[in-house]
């Protein structure tokens, strides 16, 4: 089998696989946030970022090829993907102390992970209102990272098209598409793979939020590289650990 | 006072008391805390003016010209100073008016709420200006260390306070990074 390097160690691959797939696969944790296994990449983020024979790729995007030589864990990378979430922070309002979503957060367990302290920059505080029409979902625009991963589940897995991305560089925003803006005017409904898949606390079902008390939630009781190794397709001989 | 201890102060800027409340929920640990360090200025200490030290604890962000000047004295007397909470690390609570215009949070508040008769917006001169935004304490000042957390865990402070006592460079391991 087609192997490639992850720093340094070989990780064997089959044809079409991303370096993140076949590294998920084989047990072997990059950060991530925009990338999904069920979707097809969209190499946003960055947080995937590695070097790929010296140079820096997003690792959802690159296939995989034999003898790459890839490192992912260096200090380096895991300064720059440090910068990227305290980033994201500082641009949306992240207040985690009133957020349902707290403590099952992909933004918030990767900062937890790689030790992100402070946001650093200057917050934005931007004036975001809360879109709470629908019945069954409530939408805080407030936390959207742009993962485009709602877009993507609508369009591709519920079919609908609920939910679009607006705008270019820094007015770049979360849409719902209906002429009224509102998401109790679209087809959207609570069961959709749209809804479930935030990993923020955007798309929220309502009622249902503190069901699992603070503390004892997805990443409060492991961290997230060990999560993501849980939850991806994994080879068989590398399930268990 | 001893010889040899290391003194420590604290203050509650835009801050509820919580993480002073965390910081005594180290328990038994205060005695051993007790034996190594000597209060300046602090809630617990009610001394009123900070003056040099090795450690500076801030609890809170800064909401107003107050808060600006304990902070600002704090820099200059504490050797280190370390945010403690979610307020002091990024604003908090206190800062979810920063999107909203001050004199319209003012007039909401003390003149157009229902149930007030004849409200006024405090005008005192004893009371302290508020600032158009609440700001995270290292937008003021320089900050040494970051203790994240709504409040940060008893288990928290302690690490950061014991490794600072021990002469360590403090490091929140996984489980004592908290943003909630």
């Amino acid at each position: 089998m087609n192997t490639f390097q992850l720093d340094g160690e070989e990780i064997p691959f089959e044809p079409g696989q991303t370096v993140i797939q076949a590294a998920l696969a084989a047990g072997h944790y990059i950060p991530h946030l925009c990338y999904h296994p069920e979707f097809v990449p969209h190499g946003s983020c960055r947080l995937c970022t590695v070097r790929a024979d010296g140079r820096p790729t997003a690792a959802c995007t690159l296939p995989a090829q034999p003898g790459l030589k890839v490192e992912s864990e260096t200090e380096e990378l895991n300064d720059l993907r440090r910068t990227l979430v305290q980033m994201l922070f500082a641009e949306g309002n992240h207040f985690c102390p009133s957020c349902e979503k707290s403590g099952n957060c992909v933004l918030q367990a990767l900062g937890y992970d790689l030790g992100v302290l402070t946001a650093g920059f200057r917050h934005f505080f931007l004036d975001r209102p809360v879109d709470a029409s629908h019945p069954d979902i409530l939408l805080d625009f407030n936390r959207c990272v742009l993962c485009k991963l709602c877009v993507r589940a609508s369009e591709e897995v519920d079919g609908k098209g609920v939910f679009s991305l607006a705008g270019r560089g820094i007015q770049r925003r979360l849409i719902v598409s209906a002429e009224s803006g509102r998401l109790a005017d679209t087809d959207v409904a609570v069961t959709d793979k749209a809804v479930e898949v935030c990993p923020v606390g955007v798309i929220l079902r309502k009622r249902v939020g503190f069901r699992v008390p603070i503390g004892r939630r997805r990443y409060d009781l492991r961290p997230i590289r060990a999560q993501a190794l849980e939850d991806a397709p994994r080879r068989p001989e590398h399930r268990h650990e | 006072m001893s010889e040899g201890r290391i003194r420590i102060a604290t203050a509650s800027l835009a801050g509820c008391f919580g993480c002073h409340m965390s910081l005594l929920d180290i328990d038994e640990r205060l005695f051993e805390l007790i034996e190594r360090v000597e209060f300046d200025r602090t809630p617990l200490t009610d001394i009123k003016h900070c003056g040099p030290c090795d450690i500076g604890l801030i609890e809170g962000g800064v909401c107003n010209a107050e808060n600006v000047e304990v902070l600002r004295a704090f820099r200059r007397n504490c050797k280190i100073l370390v945010a403690v909470g979610a307020c002091a690390v990024t604003g908090g609570l206190p800062a979810q008016r920063n999107h909203l215009d001050i004199g319209a949070c003012l007039q909401e508040v003390y003149l157009t709420e229902p149930s007030l008769s004849n409200g006024q917006i405090p005008n005192d001169p004893e009371l302290p200006l508020p600032l158009d935004k609440v700001h995270p304490i290292h937008e003021v000042v320089k900050v040494d260390y970051f203790i994240p957390g709504c409040p940060p865990s008893a288990d928290a402070i302690w690490k950061v306070l014991s490794d600072l006592i021990a002469g360590r460079t403090p490091r929140l391991t996984q489980g004592l990074i908290q943003y909630d």
